[in-house]
């Protein structure tokens, strides 16, 4: 950190923190571990939503095949489509707590000096 | 002679008790407000209610919010309708979180601080970029408006139990139509204008509740009528509906099948993936959900409240099952499209039936009609609040300080202009309302949905994970994906072209499709690639600030 600097230099000197702290390891790290799970998580789902859209489109025979009484596939199908959002925000926040916010917690911390003196907060 | 009178006394208990409700929850919430109005001081209790609620508190604002009258009278009066179809909005309307929740929520909360903007315009040029996020956020909101309040009008008159040839207050059917509009209008401003963030979110919260409570206590009174049997209810929904088992399987109303017409039956179907597309990339682009991130302190506190959302809202989705396939069973498919065509009073409707079977008589069915009735006013007005604050804060923060006063603006200025635009933007909405009674409620959700997704998403999604995303990149995104929405419908059936377009006598209609989403959004993420590289600015420095800040919470707001 250079303290020498003159007057318009505590921003530029944050810019460039900025900069040093995105191109660090931890950082690199924290945004594979984000990544590394949003990303593929949401094909997945997208891609599992799309399935059920297609089906109700084109295999209608099989959606109305009754399971149990009245029940049949397409409603499970649909029903499938409520469990599936409800496990993946799970993991979700699992994944996060336990993978994410240690990361970012450490890393803000190490931030803190300089983004206190860098423009104002709330 | 009797039982017309009985019928009668009946009406006029439900319409006195409504009216009761009714004002009473007006009044809670008003209470509410001016308590709101007195904690907020500064520009960031205005915008994002001081940023202390809690993650909790906000998961029921967001669903306050988020359930309109499209969710609750619409969907609820589909599947009693078409059966199975009406459940894939439900579907669509649910799933659509994921994107909020893994993509957006905990990174723009870190990013921004009070409009979609801030995020969007954070290392670009601010003031084409905010043009841009304002006008796009402004559109969206006002098609939303138009299609919550002129479902409340539409309402009214039945709610009320104004039929053709009687008055109510002095007021026939049309009357008592652009009356309620100008009182959702006026009651949404004052919201705004007086609690600011604050005193919305407490209005929807109360909402939530509301709506909650009201779904749950007929679901359960569905499913006991039925001893808890879902097979038994869904078989009696099915007769009763006169469509058998069809009413149990997709294909009554989207990619219906036409026999001897493969062309028609492809964009039917084709209409069906544009549709679910649009549900699905929507909610991550809608203005006024948003907003809701930045009203809790911190990325953790957000996810938290996407968290509860999702369990309110899926929880919600489960019930309008119980709350449609009961409609089907218990009034029939006969007497709801008597009261209204496209099925909005299945709910209300349904509400007085299971009154009669369980409290007793008229005076039951009347009791629980009007509970019902008043918690389908409650949530129309707390979703036009969250829709008119979006808007209202859109033009404040992001046209007027950022783009004509370039900056310069006082925090003072800035949210009296928030509260001009509010008023502004709520006479608008009483007037295109007014003119736009006769527009179907579902195309002006669906269309608001597709303008989201194509011109928003595009530009969020881009803006916090593409480095070399620039100024020309989101300034063509957004315009790109919006222009492509709106030029698609105009030209769409629901417009021109067919007997239930807008302008059925006209035919201007060439584009098949009624939902726009499929093309629009690939569109608008087309337009924003190439706006970007057909641009030489880039600056990694400030999106290294941007990556660091929406990732770490660095620096947030």
């Amino acid at each position: 950190m250079s303290t020498d600097t003159p007057a318009s230099a505590p921003a530029e000197s944050a810019a460039e923190r900025y900069l040093a702290v995105q191109r660090s390891a931890e950082f690199a790290g924290l945004r594979r571990a984000l990544r590394g799970f949003v990303f593929p998580m949401t094909v997945a789902f997208f891609l599992w939503y799309a399935l059920y859209v297609i089906l109700s489109a084109y295999a209608r025979d099989l959606m109305g095949t009754t399971i149990v009484g009245n029940i049949n596939v397409a409603l499970v199908f649909g029903l499938l489509q409520f469990a599936s959002t409800f496990l993946i925000a799970w993991l979700y926040s699992r994944y996060a707590a336990r993978r994410i916010d240690p990361v970012a917690d450490r890393i803000r911390a190490e931030m803190g000096e300089v983004t206190h003196d860098h423009g104002p907060r709330g | 002679m009797t039982t017309v009178l009985a019928v009668e006394a009946g009406d006029s208990t439900a319409r006195n008790l409504t009216l009761t409700l009714f004002l009473l929850f007006v009044a809670v919430t008003l209470a509410i407000t001016v308590w709101a109005s007195r904690q907020t001081k500064t520009a960031t209790d205005f915008y994002a209610g001081g940023r202390s609620f809690s993650g909790f508190q906000n998961g029921l604002a967001i669903g306050g919010d988020y359930m309109s009258a499209a969710s609750f009278l619409g969907i609820a009066g589909l599947i009693a309708l078409y059966g199975y179809d009406g459940f894939l909005y439900s579907i669509g309307f649910l799933v659509a979180w994921l994107v909020a929740l893994l993509l957006v929520a905990e990174l723009l909360r870190n990013s921004g601080r009070y409009t979609m903007a801030d995020v969007l315009a954070f290392r670009m040029r601010q003031r084409p970029v905010r043009t841009a996020a304002a006008a796009s956020t402004i559109t969206v909101s006002i098609f939303y408006l138009l299609a919550q309040m002129v479902g409340a009008g539409a309402l009214v008159a039945l709610l009320l139990g104004i039929k053709p040839g009687t008055t109510f207050l002095g007021l026939d059917a049309d009357a008592a139509k652009i009356a309620t509009i100008i009182m959702v209008g006026a009651l949404m401003v004052t919201y705004v204008t007086v609690g600011g963030m604050k005193g919305t979110t407490y209005v929807q919260i109360v909402k939530a509740f509301l709506l909650m409570g009201g779904a749950v206590v007929m679901t359960l009174l569905v499913l006991a009528k039925y001893k808890f049997n879902l097979s038994g209810l869904l078989g009696d929904a099915a007769d009763a509906s006169g469509k058998g088992a069809a009413l149990l399987k997709p294909g009554l109303r989207y990619g219906v099948e036409t026999p001897g017409d493969a062309l028609q039956t492809f964009y039917s179907k084709l209409d069906l993936f544009s549709l679910g597309v649009a549900l699905v990339l929507g909610t991550a682009g809608l203005p006024h959900i948003l907003i809701r991130f930045y009203t809790v302190p911190t990325a953790k506190a957000a996810r938290k409240s996407v968290l509860w959302a999702i369990g309110i809202i899926g929880t919600f989705y489960l019930l309008t099952l119980a709350l449609g396939f009961g409609a089907a069973a218990l009034v029939g498919s006969e007497a709801i499209t008597a009261q209204d065509r496209a099925g909005n009073t299945a709910a209300p409707q349904l509400a007085e039936a299971l009154g009669v079977d369980f409290l007793g008589g008229e005076l039951g069915g009347a009791t629980l009609l009007a509970v019902i009735a008043a918690v389908a006013f409650a949530t129309i007005l707390a979703v036009v609040a969250g829709l008119t604050l979006a808007s209202s804060s859109s033009l404040a923060h992001d046209f007027y300080a950022n783009v004509v006063k370039n900056g310069t603006a006082s925090e003072r200025q800035e949210v009296a202009v928030a509260r001009i635009s509010a008023l502004v933007i709520g006479a608008i909405s009483i007037v295109l309302s007014i003119f736009a009674q006769n527009l179907n409620v579902a195309f002006l959700v669906a269309l608001a949905f597709a303008v989201a997704a194509s011109g928003n998403l595009p530009a969020l999604l881009y803006s916090l994970f593409w480095r070399r995303f620039n100024t020309n990149g989101a300034v063509w995104a957004i315009y790109g994906g919006l222009f492509a929405a709106v030029f698609l419908v105009f030209f769409s059936p629901v417009v021109s072209g067919s007997p239930t377009a807008m302008f059925p006598g006209h035919d201007w209609q060439w584009f098949p499709l009624s939902n726009p989403g499929l093309l629009s959004i690939p569109f608008g993420f087309l337009c924003g690639w190439f706006g970007t590289v057909i641009s030489k600015e880039r600056d990694d420095q400030r999106y290294a600030e941007l990556e660091v800040r929406s990732l770490t919470g660095a620096g947030a707001h």
